[in-house]
């Protein structure tokens, strides 16, 4: 009897003890699970939504494809946890995620105190205002004693308070954790206005109940809000792929390289482009991954360019133009480092 | 406990190896325990501190002290996004209490209605407490609240086009509005009077009851109660020169300003948990009433007493002592549940708290407060419900 008891304590130190050095370096980790586990928001119209056959969609989930191309090779090695902005940097900073790509603002505080790294800049976005035409404001300026709709957790949680503070108004805050819910209750008319990225209002705009077109984004646009994929702190190997994924898809987009094309540019005698679909090999060996990684995250999941134009520009319902995120070559913010 | 008492009816003399001491080993057992608790609470804070400073995630209740910078929807206290996190918690702190006390309150009343009317010998009467219990016993709180939520915003209306109910009185999609008087020194008067009414109405208890037990007279305690309670404070408000200015709602810009403003976030929270926890508590109140006796109502009515003295010297307090622990725990769930909040955006402890997570990335201190927070309120509301049931406990003779 008192030897099984022993055995059964020995067993369960063991267990307890092995649990703490199970974090190693996340590549292992995510190649030994056969799957990336990747935080995504839970119905983000552009960004991340599933469609009606139940696959996710969105450019945050290419981002997260593309991250399972340079893993895996392939695109559907991902497990989506849909989580709300108050859960996402928990479940990233407790292992339960790998990845986030789940429209984050880039802030110091999050860098620092929240033990968390973001990678490059995979939507440049700014808070806005989504009102209804009928209620006749113009300006955020005139939105004193206004309720609005926000939600937990945020950036911009802060920055309207902020605002309103700065402009010495008053607001009364309805705060709700899923967005989707926000935005029925902001339909409802409970609130007189709904604030967030505008990118996301754009995004809650299209899905207007009645039409779009009754609703209206105000000209202030009140911070910046640089939306990126997270990682944990204390993995830069991990921490590379991911950056290099979403850099690779802006590099192709600079170099003139498109799914469509990407097979004859192989063929290319630029040493630029062959370093960077992998023909000149050392990129991919450097990051770890196959020599391959971005031939096969362009072919499969597009540029830049591609994607922006595939979830959120100006064909889609969203009707986002490039705007900051154009190249910089055009007049936008976009600009991948050399692939060298 | 059995080989306890066998090895102290040994003599001395008749040794047993020491680990075969029954005692010897019974403390060896608690000890080993104690040191296998002890050493898994030590390893998890260790792991979690190791953890915590490998990621460089910051620990420590310091946050507290830092300007929150967020806003908060309705709260009892001054509050702007100037003010601390420990200030905003605090806020979080009263909205919980606010609606669990006057959720408690309204639950016990509305639950013992219904339990009573279960019992009722009308037909129509008891099959209707029937299927109110069924229903909201059996639909999940979380979509009885989306259902009065959705209630509130969906169906009434803008507050452009409120409907008025009396004069000063708005029910608008931004919830009910109604005109309050002006603060007036006059009030602080009123709230002592009513302290002073609520001591008197004590001592008068006292004293009647003394006085049936010497001779037998019986005095309308109830009736000369409230209107001490309703007299005093009046006397009160004449006295401080009767003030009768009101904040009345008005609408300006884009809601109602003045008047109090009661949201429907806090209307849909406290009507979802008042109707949920009432089912359960008339279910309780039923059982009690039912498992008094058949025949001490017949032995109360045969000795004349008239009904009402039935039920208020019979049966209650044979009821109240099975009714009380059930009770409790329906209680302590509803302030457990009113954690839902978050839900529909009613800015409760668990809503605040979250918030604070979130801007900070102290996980572990939020939730070790929310943790704290919960187990004090229910360890209170469970104290004060045992001493009022070791209070009404059958004192045998």
């Amino acid at each position: 009897m008192m030897k099984r008891f022993n055995l059964f304590v020995v067993v369960v130190m063991a267990v307890v003890l092995t649990a703490g050095f199970a974090l190693a370096g996340t590549l292992e980790d995510v190649r030994a699970k056969g799957q990336i586990s990747v935080g995504v928001n839970e119905g983000l119209f552009g960004f991340s939504k599933p469609d009606e056959k139940g696959v996710w969609r969105g450019l945050d989930v290419d981002t997260a494809r593309a991250i399972s191309v340079a893993v895996f090779g392939v695109p559907d090695k991902l497990k989506f946890v849909p989580l709300s902005a108050k859960t996402r940097f928990t479940a990233l900073q407790s292992g339960e995620i790998d990845v986030l790509t789940r429209n984050c603002t880039q802030t110091l505080g999050r860098e620092t105190a929240l033990g968390l790294n973001f990678v490059h800049v995979n939507y440049y976005d700014g808070q806005g205002f989504l009102v209804p035409k009928k209620l006749g404001v113009k300006s955020a300026k005139e939105l004193d004693g206004a309720t609005v709709c926000v939600l937990p957790g945020t950036t911009t949680e802060l920055n309207v308070a902020d605002y309103f503070r700065a402009n010495n108004m008053k607001m009364r805050p309805v705060v709700i954790e899923s967005s989707p819910e926000l935005s029925k209750t902001f339909f409802a008319g409970r609130c007189d206005v709904i604030t967030s990225d505008a990118s996301q209002l754009a995004s809650i705009r299209s899905v207007a109940p009645t039409s779009p077109d009754d609703f209206i984004i105000l000209p202030e646009l009140i911070s910046k809000e640089p939306l990126a994929p997270v990682v944990r702190h204390g993995d830069d190997q991990w921490y590379d792929i991911v950056n290099f994924s979403v850099l690779a898809m802006i590099g192709a987009e600079e170099l003139g390289i498109t799914s469509k094309n990407v097979d004859q540019m192989v063929k290319s005698k630029d040493p630029k482009i062959k370093r960077f679909l992998g023909v000149t090999a050392g990129n991919g060996k450097a990051l770890g991954i196959d020599e391959k990684w971005a031939y096969n995250i362009i072919k499969q999941i597009g540029n830049y360019g591609e994607v922006f134009e595939r979830n959120v520009g100006v064909n889609t319902p969203l009707k986002l133009e490039r705007g900051l995120n154009d190249l910089w070559t055009r007049g936008g913010l976009m600009y991948a480092p050399p692939f060298k | 406990m059995k080989e306890n008492t066998g090895a102290s009816t040994r003599t001395p003399s008749d040794k047993v190896a020491f680990l075969y001491d029954p005692r010897i080993r019974s403390i060896l057992y608690q000890l080993s325990v104690l040191a296998m608790v002890g050493l898994l609470g030590y390893y998890l804070i260790s792991n979690t501190h190791a953890n915590l400073e490998r990621q460089a995630i910051a620990t420590g209740f310091g946050f507290l002290q830092k300007e929150a910078a967020f806003e908060i929807g309705e709260s009892l206290i001054s509050y702007s996004a100037a003010d601390r996190y420990a200030r905003a918690l605090m806020v979080g702190v009263l909205n919980t209490l606010l609606v669990s006390f006057i959720g408690i309150i309204l639950t016990v009343i509305l639950g013992t209605l219904i339990g009573v009317a279960r019992l009722s010998a009308n037909w129509l009467v008891s099959r209707m407490a029937a299927v109110y219990i069924e229903v909201f016993q059996d639909i999940p709180i979380l979509l009885q609240l989306f259902f009065w939520y959705a209630f509130f915003y969906e169906i009434l209306p803008m507050p452009r086009q409120a409907l008025s109910l009396f004069t000063g009185v708005f029910l608008c999609n931004r919830g009910l509005v109604f005109a309050v008087p002006e603060f007036h020194p006059a009030h602080i008067y009123m709230a002592i009077a009513f302290v002073a009414g609520c001591l008197s109405v004590y001592f008068l208890r006292r004293w009647a009851r003394k006085r049936q037990a010497d001779t037998g007279m019986t005095f309308p305690v109830f009736s000369v109660s409230v209107g001490i309670l309703i007299l005093l404070p009046l006397l009160a408000w004449l006295a401080g020169g009767a003030p009768t200015t009101m904040s009345v709602p008005e609408l300006k810009g884009f809601n109602f300003q003045g008047g109090l403003n009661v949201s429907p976030e806090f209307s849909a929270l406290l009507l979802g948990l008042v109707f949920y926890t009432a089912a359960f508590v008339a279910e309780v109140v039923r059982a009690g009433i039912q498992s008094v006796s058949k025949g001490q109502r017949e032995a109360a009515m045969s000795i004349g007493l008239r009904p009402n003295r039935v039920l208020q010297l019979v049966i209650l307090p044979q009821a109240l002592r099975v009714i009380i622990p059930p009770l409790t725990s329906q209680m302590l769930s509803l302030t457990k549940n009113s954690s839902l909040a978050v839900a529909i955006g009613y800015p409760d402890f668990v809503s605040v708290a979250g918030t604070a997570i979130n801007q900070t990335g102290q996980a572990i201190e939020g939730v070790g407060m929310i943790m704290l927070v919960y187990l004090f309120f229910s360890l209170s509301t469970s104290a004060f419900m045992n001493w009022y049931n070791k209070k009404i406990a059958i004192v045998e003779r």
